[in-house]
């Protein structure tokens, strides 16, 4: 039985340990910097700075004097990673080796020399930005829940006591449950997870409802593919997820919690667990809440691979260890969930917010965001932009903003900014709808994007170039959906295998006008009837671009072509016969004997046999195979 | 018949939890670490232990994509086909990877029970996409040339360990 | 009983009285909502998404899952709800194998009838049916994964009111089946052949495995002595194939349509109902005296005596001796009718009528077979009787009513009701009264064993002499109950146990009624013939005293216990291949078996001991410990094979003497 936590003790502790610390180098340890080598550019740190004779430290408990090095969670500049930070001025260097180690160090540690080649320089203007903050990527973006991500140790409790953590949950722990809940609405904070619905409403729902246990459950079950704003918080920032609940548990009287996290993310798993151990040793989790007479305590668990389970129902059957079905709301969680019991589900990123709304105060969080919903969203920008990455911008943001200022232009696939290039931009996943250049200027909000048949999601956003092509997406998101489907409604399981069938034939240029109005008709029943989120929002990707690409549609089924030249099957190979020499090097390569020539002499490829395997344009040296 | 160590491992998983139906899930989680699958009798004594039926317990373990019920190869790899990976043209690495280790049509995993070749939905490196992990090691920003590369290192691995 | 509280319903005003959700609100304000996959008695699954009902201000909402509130405005037809019912239908033929001329399912199908009623003209998507293989394995229940649209009404029927569980969903998505576990045969797996699956299944997914061939055979064969038997819970039900209101005895037309189809003989199961009575309750009151294998459970239907002998076999010795009535008929038929009617034992044919497909698995079972001549050739349900007649063509309306055909025609109201949960019970303290008490009474209704409740107790005072009883129906309940038994906290004399939910009335092989009380209907209907026969207590029956007078003696005799007796033993739940020969090697193989029975009493901690055993004599190379699953000896274990030899009760002391002879140590 530990005695009640000592916050301020603990923080003076870590303020003085790290009083004389002269500089501290912060290498981005998020899983796609590891992925980089960045776990090899720490080891390359810590074994320069010895030799040199200098004290470095990798970890806080006693007085340093020297240099901090330090691995962070995502630090958000994901294409130009491994990622280097160092502290104070917060010079920030790209694609960092272990080779770049001994100079990073000589110059910029030892000294404040700035090494330009791994400073980032922006394409379109050629301009050189060292300093974090002044990069455009980060000068537009507004962190109130990465703002700790990128910089602390997400293995040290005691960084973040010193910053303030757990001192929300303390205040927290003295206020009466409908007091917290009250703040909660009056925040406006709504779920991150997609749904939207209003925090504190959930909360209070569960709160008066009668039951002699409780649960929270933190929803790490991020399975929308192209997105990983969860996963950087639980990796960077796995406290404040700790903390969230704890505040959480306070406003409904539930003693105990569950995070749930997706098997596919292992160093995610290791954090939150790490953090719920160190929690739980410093007295923080456990039998007493700072000093006060409620108890709280959190198992993690992990997930087994079903997408699904990313819906409360399913979810909750999972941590029953059953199928991860969901079931017919009513009853909702929040009167009858895990074990029968009321429980309140929230998003990570949910969970993360709290404390800093509690520290901000509900009146200042809300002068971020819009009207109708405060605060900022975590984006994974990916796809063809020139930055992809973590991004934290308030609702009401443009996509302009975030697609031009904030990733830098759309691209070409060989990575070239393509001044014209934008096409789309998927957001919100497979349950997503599409943004098109009409939808440059519209603030980025739950009403605005509903209102155009689309959704925030969960944070995923995708952009799209002029050669993507949008029914192959469609098609995509519908496989993905279909794969993940659990089965148990009609409309969802049927109606997604039958909705990627024609999708389908559409690709492979076999479909007829009748079934595109099919596709429509069914995809109308399936947002309806269907079960669960998942069914009802499948075919919101086809929705969405028959809306703003129907010709893209049109062209595939009865001009039986592709008009980007991405789908396979609707290609059409042909042999320009001014570039042609007739070397017959792709007739040797052809596997189906579709092409002819007499040698020296313009070769012919006969569509009829053509299988469209493109292996004659790999083999022509001459240019001369056009698709 | 299975070894017999097999069952006193497993009981000593089951016992961890307490014989909570509920934690199912993990209990399989970790039998299958151990043995890298899930054997029907092991299946059949989990029901047995935990005091559901072994319908339940095949329910569960054929639902969830991590769960395995044949044997996988010593190095399982997977590809991730998530939104942005897709975009970036994963499944070409995955045409590519098949080919190197000669996969016919259906076979997910190498005769000799070294590879085991499968695509996941996203792994969360999407800032380095294309990626793939082997046995949980990441790779990211790859191409047709740099992934049958990893596989070629450690085929040449494991031929160094043989001889 | 809120009455001011209403909902308005297409237009009508309804008053909510305590309905659970919308759907059942709807079904009482006169219209039937289409769904699949809603049972009253089963949890709420809401897969099929038909019963879906447009509420003001809600929109599209599934009736099975909403809550009625007052003042809410429901409408169950709107283009739109029209819309999504045909394509939901659409989309569930599309993966169907329509093969309905020639489907088990018949007329019977709701896939076919549903179709049919909404208008379903034209299904515009491809046909993506899979080819998943028949599983024709059990003698009571066959299975098409090909014709299952998911409902889950059979999983849920099998694991929430059965408590057996034998078969769920697997897989996910598009590649959802339900499957025994491993995707094996069901013969292979828990099964206990009640038939309730077959009930719930709305498609031909789930049928009654079919006698009908070979009982054509048998009437149509000219050598041969074909004998039918009739169930009592059989002749309430039969008249409901053929419009008939449920309830109503129609054994006289029964008996005449079997005697024009060809039958030689129709006999009555009731009279052995009454034989049963005699004998149990003679043994009941010896063991009450005892004090021995207190409690006695009954052992007249097949599904609990499974159920009994997977996962209660340690209780084996508690179930009563007395082979069920159709078997004790169908030993005494074959074992007395040879001389009667000059013939062979191998050319009578006994086909019992049941409502029951658990008796299918009983007549094949080894214990009640003379030399490979079973006692019970074929046994034939309450539906298939009405297919075989229908094949034939007779108007079964329009027959005149018989009689059976004597001797084992005969009998009292004690044996009729044995068709209904607590029938059994009943007969058998009108038995035990008199007995005990010493004094005859003209009383023969026992009130307190009747009921709906899925678990009654009573306790009967005899003039002194307590007897205490539990009457179950459902297996769930029977888990129930038996958990109590095992922890203590229930004690009964007497259990009557019967698998399905109210008794044989309700039983896997009897109509499926569209109407709701066609139960309690029955049940009445068996109450109602027992009051209109003359006599009412088994030991009355003028033929089963001349049975006992010129063949058996007295009840319990020795000849009796030939006849009309049995045995039980464990059966392991999950068939494994692995209970083979021990490979042939030169290492001595010794098997620990894991199973539950073994396991709770110690083959773990056996098998450290023998480990270290092994070790500590430097014995690796001479032996290979293996674990294996079930031995089916499970109330006498640990058990070990070691070698060739099976230990039971096996102790470190009894294995290490066993490898000490076979290594020669």
């Amino acid at each position: 039985m530990s005695e009640a936590v000592n916050l301020k003790a603990r923080a003076k502790a870590y303020k003085e340990n790290t009083k004389d610390i002269k500089k501290r180098i912060i290498v981005c340890a998020g899983t796609g910097c590891i992925a980089g080598g960045a776990l090899k550019v720490i080891d390359k740190f810590e074994e320069v700075i010895k030799a040199r004779g200098l004290s470095v430290a990798m970890t806080i408990n006693k007085h340093e004097d020297g240099y901090q090095v330090s691995g962070s969670g995502c630090q958000g500049f994901c294409q130009m990673g491994p990622v280097v930070t160092i502290h104070p001025d917060k010079i920030m260097y790209c694609k960092v080796t272990p080779a770049d180690v001994e100079e990073i160090l000589e110059e910029s540690v030892l000294k404040d020399n700035i090494i330009d080649r791994l400073v980032y320089t922006q394409k379109t203007t050629g301009k050189s930005y060292p300093k974090k903050e002044e990069m455009p990527f980060f000068k537009n973006q507004t962190h109130l829940v990465l703002k700790k991500v990128g910089d602390i140790d997400p293995t040290d409790i005691n960084e973040y006591i010193a910053l303030g953590g757990y001192a929300q949950a303390e205040k927290a722990a003295k206020m009466r449950p409908e007091e917290i809940c009250s703040l909660m609405m009056d925040s406006g904070l709504k779920g991150r997870g997609g749904a939207g619905f209003p925090t504190g409403r959930k909360w209070d729902f569960a709160r008066m409802s009668k039951g002699d246990k409780k649960y929270i459950i933190c929803n790490g079950d991020e399975g929308d593919p192209g997105a990983f704003m969860d996963s950087a918080v639980m990796e960077g920032n796995p406290h404040s997820i700790i903390e969230g609940m704890m505040i959480a548990a306070m406003a409904i009287g539930a003693d105990e919690g569950y995070v749930y996290v997706r098997a596919e993310y292992p160093l995610a798993v290791k954090r939150i667990r790490a953090a719920v151990k160190a929690a739980q040793e410093a007295g923080i989790l456990g039998d007493s809440m700072f000093g006060s007479d409620k108890a709280f305590d959190i198992t993690v668990m992990e997930g087994a691979g079903a997408f699904v389970c990313g819906e409360e129902t399913a979810l909750i059957a999972s941590v029953e260890g059953k199928r991860g079905m969901p079931s017919p709301k009513p009853p909702f969680p929040s009167d009858r969930g895990l074990f029968g019991k009321p429980t309140v589900i929230n998003n990570v990123e949910t969970l993360s917010t709290i404390p800093v709304i509690f520290e901000m105060g509900t009146d200042e969080y809300k002068k971020i965001g819009t009207a109708a919903a405060a605060g900022t969203k975590n984006f994974s920008l990916t796809g063809h932009v020139a930055n992809t990455g973590l991004i934290e911008v308030p609702f009401g943001e443009t996509l302009r903003t975030i697609v031009y200022n904030i990733a830098g232009g759309v691209t070409e696939e060989n990575g070239e900014l393509s001044p014209d290039g934008f096409k789309a931009v998927q957001i919100g996943g497979p349950s997503g709808g599409c943004l098109t250049q009409e939808h440059l200027d519209m603030p980025l909000d739950y009403e605005h994007l509903k209102a155009i048949g689309a959704m925030v999601g969960s944070g995923g956003m995708v952009v799209m170039n002029q050669k993507t092509c949008i029914v192959e997406i469609a098609r995509y998101f519908m496989e993905f959906t279909q794969n993940e489907s659990c089965g148990k409604c009609v409309v969802c399981r049927e109606g997604t295998k039958q909705m990627l069938d024609i999708l389908t034939d559409i690709t492979q240029g076999r479909a007829t006008m009748e079934q595109l109005d099919l596709l429509e008709e069914l995809a109308g029943v399936v947002q309806k009837a269907s079960l669960c989120g998942l069914g009802k929002s499948a075919p919101n990707p086809v929705l969405s671009t028959l809306k703003y690409f129907r010709d893209e549609y049109v062209e595939h089924i009865e001009g039986k072509r592709c008009p980007t030249g991405q789908c396979a099957a609707l290609r059409s190979y042909s042999i320009d016969a001014s570039k042609c020499i007739g070397c017959g090097a792709c007739a040797r390569k052809c596997p189906a004997d579709a092409i002819s020539g007499e040698k020296k002499k313009p070769h012919v490829i006969d569509a009829g046999k053509c299988i469209k395997c493109g292996a004659c344009k790999e083999a022509c040296k001459f240019g001369a195979v056009l698709r | 018949m299975q070894n017999i160590l097999a069952f006193e491992k497993a009981g000593q998983i089951i016992e961890k939890y307490e014989y909570n139906q509920a934690k199912l899930i993990p209990i399989l989680q970790e039998i299958q670490d151990e043995y890298r699958y899930l054997p029907e009798e092991l299946m059949v004594y989990v029901a047995t232990m935990l005091g559901t039926t072994s319908s339940h317990v095949y329910g569960v373990a054929s639902f969830y994509s991590h769960f395995t019920l044949k044997l996988k190869g010593k190095y399982v790899v997977k590809i991730c086909d998530g939104t942005a990976c897709h975009v970036k043209k994963s499944m070409h690495l995955l045409d590519a990877v098949r080919k190197h280790l000669k996969l016919t049509e259906g076979q997910n995993t190498t005769p000799d029970l070294l590879f085991t070749v499968e695509t996941v939905a996203c792994l969360g490196t999407c800032g380095r996409a294309p990626a793939m992990t082997v046995n949980g090691e990441v790779f990211g920003l790859l191409t047709d040339e740099t992934a049958v590369a990893v596989i070629k290192d450690i085929q040449e691995k494991e031929q160094a360990n043989h001889e | 009983m809120k009455t001011n509280q209403t909902v308005t319903i297409d237009n009508k005003q309804v008053p909510i009285e305590g309905e659970r959700n919308l759907l059942e609100l709807i079904r009482k304000a006169g219209v039937e909502i289409p769904t699949f996959c809603y049972h009253s008695e089963m949890s709420i699954y809401g897969a099929c998404r038909l019963c879906m009902v447009d509420v003001e201000g809600m929109g599209m909402v599934a009736s099975c899952s909403t809550v009625p509130k007052a003042g809410m405005v429901v409408k169950t037809s709107t283009p739109e709800i029209r819309e999504t019912r045909k394509m939901i239908l659409e989309l569930l033929l599309a993966s169907h194998q329509g093969d309905c001329q020639t489907c088990r399912k018949g007329d019977d199908c709701k896939l076919l009838a549903l179709a049919n009623r909404l208008g379903v003209r034209d299904v515009r998507f491809k046909k993506k049916g899979r080819n998943l293989p028949l599983d024709l394995s059990s003698p009571s229940i066959a299975r098409d994964p090909n014709k299952c649209i998911l409902c889950g009404d059979c999983v849920r029927m099998c694991s929430e009111i059965q408590g057996v569980g034998a078969i769920g969903f697997a897989h996910r998505g598009a590649q959802s089946i339900v499957t025994p576990c491993f995707e094996r045969d069901i013969a292979t797996v828990e099964c206990i052949d009640c038939g309730q699956c077959t009930k719930v299944c709305p498609t031909g997914a789930l049928t009654i495995k079919s006698d009908t061939t070979e009982v054509f055979k048998a009437i149509h064969s000219k050598d041969k002595y074909v004998v039918a038997a009739i169930a009592p819970a059989v002749r309430v039900a039969i008249g409901e194939e053929f419009g008939l209101e449920s309830g109503a005895n129609a054994v006289g037309k029964t008996i005449a349509t079997l005697r024009m189809m060809g039958f030689d003989a129709v006999y009555d199961v009731s009279y052995s109902a009454d034989l049963t009575i005699m004998e149990e309750g003679t043994e009941l009151l010896g063991r009450v005296t005892s004090g021995e294998n207190i409690p006695m459970f009954t052992s007249c239907c097949p599904g609990w005596v499974k159920f009994m002998e997977q996962y209660y076999s340690d209780f084996a010795n508690n179930l009563s001796t007395c082979k069920s009535p159709q078997q004790m008929l169908g030993a005494l038929v074959k074992e007395t009718l040879p001389d009667i009617v000059k013939k062979d034992r191998k050319d009578i044919v006994f086909v019992s009528v049941m409502p029951c497909t658990a008796k299918k698995f009983e007549a094949k079972r080894e214990e009640f077979k003379v030399a490979d001549s079973p006692d019970v050739d074929y046994v034939i349900t309450t539906h298939e009787l009405a297919l075989l007649i229908r094949e034939r063509g007779i108007m079964f309306n329009e027959m005149e009513p018989e009689a059976f055909d004597m001797p084992y025609g005969f009998n009292t109201g004690g044996g009729v009701i044995f068709g209904n949960s607590g029938g059994v019970s009943e007969a058998a303290i009108r038995f035990a009264g008199e007995k005990l008490t010493g004094k005859k009474t003209e009383d023969y209704i026992i009130r307190e064993v009747r009921g709906e409740d899925g678990i009654r107790e009573v306790e009967y005072d005899f003039s002194g002499t307590k007897l205490k009883m539990a009457v179950v129906s459902g297996l769930a309940n029977a888990r129930k109950v038996m958990e109590g038994i095992k922890d203590g906290s229930r004690t009964y004399d007497f259990v009557e146990m019967m698998a399905c939910p109210g008794g044989c009335i309700n039983g896997g092989g009897q109509p499926v009624s569209i109407d709701r009380l066609a139960r309690k209907k029955r049940t009445e209907g068996l109450y109602r013939t027992d009051k209109m026969l003359q006599l009412h207590k088994p030991q009355e029956n003028p033929y089963i005293k001349d049975l006992y007078d010129s063949l058996l003696g007295v009840p319990n005799s020795n000849k009796a216990h030939e006849l009309l007796h049995t045995h039980y033993h464990a059966r392991s739940r999950i068939k494994s291949d692995r209970i083979d020969k021990p490979a042939e090697t030169d290492k001595l193989p010794i098997s620990i078996c894991f199973g539950t029975g073994c396991f709770i009493r110690g083959s773990q901690k056996l098998l450290s001991q023998l480990t270290g055993f092994i070790s500590s004599n430097n014995l690796e190379d001479r032996v290979s410990l293996g674990a294996t699953f079930c031995f089916e000896q499970c109330d006498r274990g640990p058990v070990v094979r070691i070698g060739e030899d099976i230990i039971t009760h096996c102790t470190r002391v009894k294995a290490v003497e066993a490898l000490t002879e076979k290594l020669h140590l």
